[in-house]
C-alpha cells in the first residue's frame, strides 16, 4: 500500500507534528513499508472475534470521592513554558476583533 | 578485597547486615566506578551522586536502627521515563529536556522509601520507542561486552548500567520487550512482570494497554527480591490489580521436576533466526529437562500476527499519549505566532524521527475511515492471540523461546530500516499482547555475544518462570558481566 502525499500531510495536520519536506517524503516511505507489513492482518478472519483493548478483568474502577490536596501550584507551574498570575499562558484561541 | 561493584544484591545484603560494609562504601564504590566506566558505555543521562550520598547516609541510619528491608542501601538505576522528584525526567526527548516531575513515581517511592540508592537516571529510545538506544535525543549506549554494539532498547541504559557494574539493580518499562530484550542483549536478567502487577503512576505512558515497570539483575534472586519490593495494587494506577504479592524468593526452590515447559513450533525456526542463538536455546531445553522438567510441544498459531497488532496497537496508544506534549502545560515550547502553528513548530522539532513516525502511524490506525480496518482488527487479533496462550497454560506452567533471534547488532546497523529494528523483538511482543509476565535469563554466547532464553508465564504467575529460571541459572554459571569494559572492541 503506497501513501500518497496528501494523505501523510493529513495525518501530520491532524497529530499537529510540523514535517520537513525530507520528512514528508521520508514518512511517506516508511509508513507505506510499515502497512505493507500490517497488511497482513487482512488474511486473518475475525468474524465473530470481539475485540480485546485491554486484558485484565477489571471494569470501572470507582473510588470514593475524598478532597485531597493537590500537587502546589508553585511545583507544578515550575515547568510551564509561559505563565502569569499563577496561570498557564496561551496564545489567544478566540478572534479578539 | 570483594569487588561491590560486581556483587549481587543477595550478597549485598549479606555485608550490609553483618556491617562488614556501609551503604556508603557500597555507593562510593558505585560512584567511582561510574566515573571511570560510563565514559565508554553512556548510560547516564543524568548520574545522582549527591543524592546518592545523601540516600546512602539515610540507609545507614535505617539499618543501624534495624529498620533495613531487602533493597536498603543497595544502588540502583532508573530508566528516565520514571518520574523523580529530585532529578530531571527526560525521556531521552528533547521535548523533556529540562523536564522537573512535581511527584515521584509509585516504584521510584516505593524503593524510596525502603531506603534504596539512586545513582541515576539512564538512557532509554526516546519515550521507550525503539530497541537499540539510537533513538535517545542524547545519544547511544554501548553494549559493554562489545562497545560497538547496541545494548537493545528500550531500556538499553538500564541493561547496560548492570551488565557494566554501575548499578546493582535498575528499573526498565517494557511495551513490546524493552526489559526483556535489552537484558538480553547485554546478558543481564530482565524481568516483565504481569500487565496490573506493578503500578505505573509516574511512568511517562507509551502504550497504556501495554507498558508495565520491572528490574534488571544480575540473578534471578535479586529481580525477586526486587519484583517483591516494587509490586502490589496501588490506587493511583486503576489498571494495577489489587491481587497478593506473594513472596517471590521463597518460590526459588531449585526443584522444577514434573514442570511442564511448552515449546512452541512458532518460537523453533523462524527466518532470521540466527544459528548460534537457536543453538543456545535448544541446549538450555535440554538442561531443563535434565532438570525433570516435562518438554510439551505446543502451538501459538497467531503469534505470528502479534508484531503487525502490536504496531496498530501501540502507536496508536501512543500518538493519544503523547497528544499532552503540547507546549503548554511543560517541555519544549515553540512559538509560531498561534496556537496551531504553535503545536506544529513545537511538537515537529521537539520529537525524534521514530516518535513521529509512530504518533503518524497511530493517528492513521485512528483516523476516520481507517479505524476498523486497522485498529479494530488489530485488536480483534488480539483476542485471537490471547486465546493462543490460555489455550497453551491449559497444558503447560511455563512457555520457553529465545528472547531475541540475533544477538546485539552493531551500532548503525538497523537505523535505516525500521521494519529490520522492529523484528528484533519477534519473541518478546506476543506477551506483552496477552499481558503476561516474561523473564529473560543468559544461556550461553554466540559470536563473543549473550543470548538469552525467554520464559513466559501464567497472568500473575511470576513465582513459576522464577523459580524455572532460578533453576536453570543454579544448574548453569554464564557470566552476566564482561571481565573488563574497554572503549572499543570486544570486552572478553
Amino acid at each position: 500500500m503506497k501513501l500518497d502525499r496528501d494523505t501523510v500531510e493529513h495525518i501530520a495536520a491532524l497529530a499537529r507534528i510540523g514535517l520537513s519536506e525530507e520528512e514528508i517524503e521520508l514518512m511517506r516511505e516508511q509508513l507505506s513499508s510499515i502497512l505493507d507489513h500490517i497488511a497482513s492482518l487482512q488474511d486473518v478472519d475475525t468474524d465473530d472475534i470481539p475485540p480485546t483493548a485491554q486484558v485484565i478483568q477489571l471494569h470501572n474502577v470507582m473510588r470514593d470521592d475524598v478532597v485531597q490536596p493537590s500537587l502546589p501550584r508553585e511545583a507544578v507551574l515550575a515547568n510551564a513554558p509561559a505563565t502569569e498570575d499563577g496561570y498557564l499562558k496561551v496564545n489567544a484561541v478566540l478572534d479578539q476583533s | 578485597m570483594t569487588d561491590l561493584t560486581r556483587l549481587t544484591i543477595a550478597e549485598a545484603r549479606r555485608l550490609l547486615d553483618a556491617r562488614e560494609i556501609s551503604a556508603t562504601d557500597l555507593a562510593e564504590a558505585h560512584i567511582q566506578h561510574i566515573e571511570q566506566v560510563d565514559p565508554a558505555i553512556h548510560a547516564f543521562i543524568t548520574p545522582m551522586f549527591e543524592q546518592a550520598r545523601e540516600m546512602a547516609t539515610g540507609a545507614d541510619a535505617m539499618i543501624e536502627r534495624g529498620e533495613g528491608t531487602a533493597l536498603t542501601g543497595i544502588p540502583v538505576g532508573l530508566k528516565d521515563i520514571l518520574c523523580t522528584t529530585d532529578a530531571p525526567t527526560t525521556a531521552a526527548s528533547k521535548m523533556l529536556e529540562h523536564y522537573r516531575s512535581p511527584f515521584d513515581a509509585t516504584v521510584v517511592e516505593r524503593m524510596r522509601s525502603q531506603g534504596a540508592v539512586f545513582v541515576g537516571k539512564l538512557n532509554t529510545d526516546e519515550f521507550a520507542m525503539g530497541s537499540s538506544t539510537e533513538n535517545s535525543a542524547f545519544f547511544t549506549t554501548r553494549n559493554p561486552w562489545d562497545t560497538e554494539r547496541v545494548p537493545g532498547g528500550s531500556s538499553g541504559g538500564s541493561a547496560a548500567a548492570v551488565a557494566s557494574g554501575m548499578a546493582l539493580a535498575t528499573l526498565g518499562s517494557d511495551t513490546g520487550g524493552s526489559i526483556r530484550q535489552p537484558a538480553g542483549f547485554c546478558g543481564v536478567v530482565g524481568l516483565k512482570p504481569t500487565y496490573g502487577r506493578v503500578s505505573r503512576w509516574g511512568l511517562m505512558a507509551f502504550a497504556s494497554s501495554l507498558d508495565q515497570i520491572g528490574p534488571f539483575t544480575r540473578s534471578v534472586e535479586d529481580a525477586a527480591l526486587v519484583l517483591g519490593a516494587i509490586a502490589g495494587h496501588d490506587p493511583r494506577d486503576s489498571t494495577s490489580v489489587p491481587v497478593d504479592v506473594p513472596n517471590f524468593r521463597a518460590a526459588l526452590t531449585g526443584d522444577i521436576r514434573g514442570l511442564k515447559v511448552g515449546i512452541a513450533s512458532e518460537f523453533r525456526d523462524i527466518e532470521g533466526m540466527e544459528p548460534g542463538v537457536a543453538a543456545a536455546c535448544e541446549a538450555a531445553y535440554a538442561e531443563l529437562e535434565r532438570l525433570g522438567a516435562e518438554l510439551v510441544p505446543i502451538s501459538l498459531p497467531f503469534s505470528k500476527y502479534a508484531m503487525p497488532t502490536y504496531y496498530i496497537t501501540a502507536p496508536a496508544e501512543a500518538s493519544a499519549n503523547l497528544a499532552r506534549f503540547d507546549g503548554v502545560k511543560y517541555g519544549l515550547s515553540i512559538d509560531g505566532g498561534n496556537v496551531i502553528d504553535s503545536y506544529l513548530r513545537t511538537r515537529g522539532e521537539g520529537f525524534g524521527l521514530e516518535v513521529k513516525r509512530r504518533i503518524m502511524l497511530g493517528t492513521y490506525a485512528l483516523a476516520s475511515g481507517y479505524y476498523d480496518a486497522y485498529y479494530v482488527k488489530a485488536q480483534k487479533v488480539r483476542t485471537l492471540i490471547k486465546r493462543d496462550f490460555d489455550r497453551a497454560f491449559e497444558d503447560v506452567d511455563v512457555i520457553v523461546a529465545p528472547t531475541s533471534p540475533t544477538v546485539a547488532f552493531r551500532i548503525g546497523e538497523r537505523t535505516d530500516d525500521p521494519i529490520q529494528m522492529y523484528l528484533s523483538d519477534i519473541f518478546t511482543i506476543p506477551a506483552n499482547m496477552a499481558g503476561l509476565p516474561g523473564i529473560a535469563i543468559p544461556c550461553g554466547f554466540s559470536d563473543g555475544m549473550p543470548v538469552s532464553l525467554q520464559m513466559i508465564g501464567r497472568a500473575f504467575g511470576e513465582a513459576d518462570i522464577l523459580r524455572a529460571a532460578h533453576a536453570y541459572e543454579s544448574a548453569t554459571s554464564w557470566p552476566t558481566m564482561p571481565d573488563a569494559i574497554t572503549p572499543s572492541g570486544t570486552a572478553r
